[in-house]
């Protein structure tokens, strides 16, 4: 006779039976950390780097991007005396290079973004090895980014009224219905949250060095960043619970300022900028151009700053899957604006898609596309996702093809426009391609800084990932 | 003057910690605490931490971002200098999203990194703690744990017995100079 004991026999046996099987199947998965470090492992590998002394090749590179990094300071400084004149950028293509660099800059910041707070709440443990440097990415390419709308104001010492709703003697505000304005707020926002973020991550590994300290003035720097951090237990609790809600508002965050940087363009009524596929369009290519530099920078500073241990080929080969995802998005979207301005019937819509493909900046969209969707392809086969050298190169016309895209969508949209008469072809002066190079330098070089000074894994989250870090019977 | 901060022990079990967490907490003591290199998940549990209001301070800078951003974009605009741009409203909501978007994140990220750090009691850059060598590895390989003097329990001997029954190592007071 079939009794509630019975059938409860029953889900019983069946729960055993799923128990026996010979291997817990968490024990296959390829382990975030090679070697079986422990704690202090940590500590020491991260520490080392920050309390050595830099070697000869980062002076050697450091002075090459920091030589960068002056001259663009020097043209932008003969740019602002000048007039923005020196620049290439004239009727009919009135944005170029200074809005290109603008959004290739800020797309570069989303991939820090996402690792350190959409990853964290997917609870994707791997994102702990490179988070720290995805942050400190995103943070150098926002400023990077945040040069370009300064400087083109031409003055950028009053673009403050321009830009921001201040009180001044003409009693006039900002155009709050302009999107120029929200990407203002946008950017700024985005900057300001990615840099808390960063910061309280690096709270309690600026304590270990500061416990770790021989020197006076050393010790006496750690002590002052990093708060008087204690890690006592009623402290931890209440920074996971702001690291939970900084990565909750972080995630919307991200989202929302390539979105906004999209309206840019998708606001206006222009062929080629006027469609609604922008916003997430713009966010997947944000994501895919972060990543590539990030493949670009990480496999470079894991084999000189000795970090193969934690930043492993599982790492970059997540990350390959990752790059491989977006790039198809952004493939997607490449497409479906084809197909649209066939669709809608709109001769002009139809026209600037002809003109970007087959025009006579046909050369950069087909770099473009041979960049972003063909070679990412590669990715498809195991062996090249887990290829340092290979994905280092892919990643590298990564970077390219994401410069191209902006470029290929600015000026391709404007050079040609509703009266035949008024066409023209852009081409950069030495000013443009000097301060592009200038910007180039600038984030290396606080990179290097970055890597050289600051702990580049976050030593507590790591710490926090190792096998049997955690009591046996939490089920985090 | 050289006054008693507590008792201080080491453990580097974190199985050893939550036990040791929840046996200290029935003893009756209340200002104990483990200062461990990394958050180890159930102590809290295991030593009773209240919920911080940490979300609900969050929560309404952000209510107060959207408040101010809606307002100033409907005062400038519809209010103090009414102008009209393009035949379009002074004043709407759809164009005003993005903005109070904006302010409500930012108003929110400000008040929850400021309000962790406040209710933390930080910064603080003196701990009754640093001075001893066991301070030093709570942010490298160990879990310390403290005992405050001023814990109405605290009993040199009895606290004592206490912690080296519960496995932690090298069970020792620690003094501090105060100024």
């Amino acid at each position: 006779m079939r009794t509630v004991t019975d059938s409860h026999r029953q889900d019983s046996w069946d729960i055993e039976g799923a128990g026996t099987l010979a291997v817990d199947p968490k024990e296959l998965r390829e382990p975030l950390v090679e070697g079986k470090p422990d704690l202090r492992d940590v500590t020491e590998t991260v520490s080392g780097v920050v309390e050595s002394k830099p070697t000869r090749l980062w002076y050697a590179t450091v002075t090459l991007t920091g030589g960068l990094a002056a001259w663009g300071i020097l043209t932008i400084i003969y740019t602002t005396m000048t007039g923005i004149g020196v620049w290439g950028n004239n009727q009919p293509v009135g944005w170029a290079w200074d809005i290109t660099n603008f959004v290739f800059w800020i797309g570069i910041g989303h991939a820090g973004t996402l690792i350190s707070a959409i990853l964290f709440l997917f609870r994707q443990k791997w994102r702990t090895a490179i988070n720290r440097a995805a942050e400190a990415m995103t943070i150098f390419a926002v400023i990077c980014a945040l040069i370009f709308p300064v400087i083109h104001t031409g003055r950028p010492w009053v673009a403050v009224y321009w830009l921001l709703p201040l009180p001044n003697q003409m009693e006039m505000w900002v155009n709050f219905r302009s999107p120029l304005l929200w990407d203002v707020f946008a950017v700024s926002t985005y900057f300001a949250v990615s840099l808390m973020f960063w910061f309280v991550g690096l709270v309690p590994d600026f304590a270990t060095l500061r416990n770790r300290a021989k020197n006076r003035i050393v010790k006496a720097v750690w002590t002052f960043v990093s708060l008087g951090w204690t890690g006592a237990n009623r402290h931890w609790h209440r920074y996971e619970k702001a690291y939970l809600i900084l990565a909750g508002i972080s995630t919307p965050l991200v989202l929302s300022v390539h979105t906004i940087v999209s309206f840019d363009f998708a606001v206006s009524v222009l062929p080629g900028w006027h469609t609604t596929i922008f916003p997430p369009y713009f966010v997947a290519g944000a994501i895919f151009s972060g990543f590539g530099m990030v493949l670009t920078l990480m496999i470079l500073a894991r084999k000189l700053l000795n970090l193969e241990q934690f930043i492993t080929v599982k790492h970059i080969e997540n990350m390959n899957k990752v790059l491989m995802a977006t790039g198809l998005m952004v493939g997607y979207a490449y497409g479906i604006e084809f197909f649209i301005a066939w669709y809608s019937g709109n001769p002009f819509e139809r026209f600037a898609f002809i003109n970007r493909a087959f025009g006579p900046y046909s050369w950069a969209y087909w770099t473009m596309v041979t960049c972003n969707v063909f070679i990412p392809q590669l990715f498809w086969f195991r062996k090249i996702r887990r290829n340092l050298a290979i994905t280092w190169v892919i990643s590298i016309f990564v970077n390219i093809g994401m410069w191209f895209e902006r470029f290929v969508i600015i000026a391709t949209s404007l050079h040609r426009d509703f009266l035949p008469s008024s066409w023209g072809y852009f081409i950069p002066t030495w000013v443009d391609v000097s301060i592009f190079a200038g910007t180039v330098g600038l984030f290396l070089t606080m990179f290097l800084l970055f890597a050289k000074y600051i702990p580049v894994l976050a030593i507590s989250e790591v710490k926090g990932i190792l096998p049997g870090a955690q009591p046996s019977h939490s089920h985090h | 003057m050289k006054k008693t901060a507590g008792m201080t022990g080491l453990f580097h079990d974190p199985d050893a910690v939550l036990a040791a967490a929840a046996e200290i907490r029935r003893a009756g003591y209340r200002k104990f605490d483990f200062h461990t290199p990394y958050p180890l998940h159930g102590l809290d549990e295991a030593m009773g931490v209240k919920r911080t209001v940490l979300p609900w301070i969050s929560l309404g800078a952000g209510v107060l971002g959207t408040a101010v951003a809606l307002h100033l974009q409907w005062w400038t605009g519809a209010v103090d200098y009414p102008l009209v741009i393009g035949g379009k409203p002074l004043f709407a909501l759809p164009p005003s999203i993005p903005i109070a978007f904006e302010l409500t994140v930012l108003f929110c990220a400000i008040a929850t990194v400021v309000g962790m750090f406040a209710l933390n009691g930080l910064p603080r850059w003196f701990s009754k703690w640093q001075h001893d060598e066991h301070f030093t590895r709570s942010t490298d390989d160990a879990f310390v744990v403290t005992v405050d003097a001023g814990d109405p329990h605290y009993d040199t001997d009895q606290t004592q017995a206490l912690l080296e029954s519960l496995g932690a190592e090298q069970v020792r007071v620690v003094e501090y100079e105060d100024q």
